[in-house]
């Protein structure tokens, strides 16, 4: 962005999807493992402490009579993740860990794709200021609070799922058990079938996990996009164009609301299910 | 053609296409749950869960296309 002059439309855009890295340049390679996203690690750590502050808070002042309004959202929370991981998971021991992962990982999932509804400018341009006001120049305030929305947040909780399922595949079936599994199903015990049906188990495990982080990214990813690209509506600065960025900018995070939630929900119920696949025998 | 050109044609295809599929998915099995309340509509409320899950994961792939046709549009890898 040129200093004293407006960007254009795809410099804007493209300034909206550059993560803040500890380079303070736009990341050059598509996989660079040296580089963090700190803005992404910012807001996904704090929304973490918000989750986990707001369900101590419930916990701490629960009260076995009328509950008040806060604990009654808190129980319906965990009575709805409850239900389902009762419908999935069917040991009780396991339950006891899985149930309150998938509550953390639903409202903290929830918390994380939220961000989106904020104005797409708002944080940004605080960032822009505070940084300016150091004496950065604001054209490099790079800054995305939507963490679901870069790449590495969901591809990283579908791997701690993953691990989660390796972890109770050997835990309930035993190392020599669940290796004899990886062989034998889904086809059956036969020396020529062991290639095939590894290669089959190979490819479930892989296409679980990297369809169960990049369809969150998907999902956060356009719409976040989609705001963008409407707010691009309001910056042509004539009546028609700011109405057009008002109308458009409403029925899209109308629609964008459910579409977290959903997706939030999702990822919990398939975190549910794919840890209740590993309590299962073939 | 340029490859400017290339790209764009190819960010349409990808979403045009992709939507093919996930709207004949969730239209089959949106008419699957209508047709399931109307025969058992004490069961809706818990077909409606269900619904919901799976219209997520039809789109799924879809969406991870949209969103692979973005990052083609806007902040092309293989550009330069």
């Amino acid at each position: 962005m040129a200093s004293g002059s407006a960007p254009t439309s795809s410099e804007y855009v493209v300034h909206h999807l550059t993560n803040l890295n500890q380079t303070g340049e736009a990341q050059a390679d598509i996989i660079d493992f040296s580089l963090i996203n700190l803005d992404t690690v910012f807001w996904s750590f704090g929304l973490g402490m918000l989750a986990v502050f707001v369900l101590y808070r419930a916990a701490r002042n629960a009260s076995a009579g009328v509950p008040g309004r806060f604990q009654a959202m808190v129980e319906i929370l965990v009575e709805l993740v409850d239900n389902q991981a009762k419908g999935v998971i069917h040991s009780e021991t396991s339950r006891k860990f899985v149930a309150p992962l998938a509550l953390t990982v639903f409202l903290w999932v929830f918390l994380l794709n939220l961000m989106d509804l904020l104005p797409v400018d708002l944080l940004p341009s605080l960032w822009a200021f505070g940084l300016s006001s150091i004496g950065v120049d604001p054209g490099h305030a790079y800054m995305r609070v939507v963490p679901t929305a870069d790449v590495n947040v969901p591809l990283g909780m579908s791997l701690a799922v993953l691990l989660m399922c390796l972890y109770y595949n050997i835990k309930i079936k035993g190392l020599g058990g669940w290796l004899h599994e990886l062989f034998t199903a889904p086809f059956g015990n036969h020396f020529i079938l062991w290639p095939i049906n590894l290669l089959m188990q190979l490819i479930e495990f892989l296409a679980k996990t990297v369809s169960h982080g990049l369809r969150l990214f998907g999902n956060m990813f356009a719409g976040e996009l989609l705001f963008v690209l409407i707010a691009l509506l309001g910056g042509t600065a004539t009546a028609l164009g700011f109405l057009g960025h008002v109308l458009a900018g409403t029925a899209w995070a109308l629609f964008h609301i459910l579409i977290i939630t959903l997706q939030a929900f999702i990822f919990m119920m398939l975190t549910l299910v794919y840890v209740g696949q590993a309590h299962d025998h073939h | 053609m340029t490859n400017v050109a290339f790209v764009a044609l190819a960010c349409g295809l990808i979403i045009g296409l992709g939507a093919i599929g996930a709207c004949i998915g969730i239209g089959l099995m949106g008419g699957k749950f209508i047709e399931a309340s109307a025969r058992q509509p004490e069961l809706m409320n818990e077909l409606q869960t269900k619904m919901f899950l799976l219209a997520g994961l039809i789109d799924a792939a879809f969406l991870i296309g949209v969103g692979i046709a973005m990052m083609f549009a806007f902040a092309n890898p293989f550009a330069g």
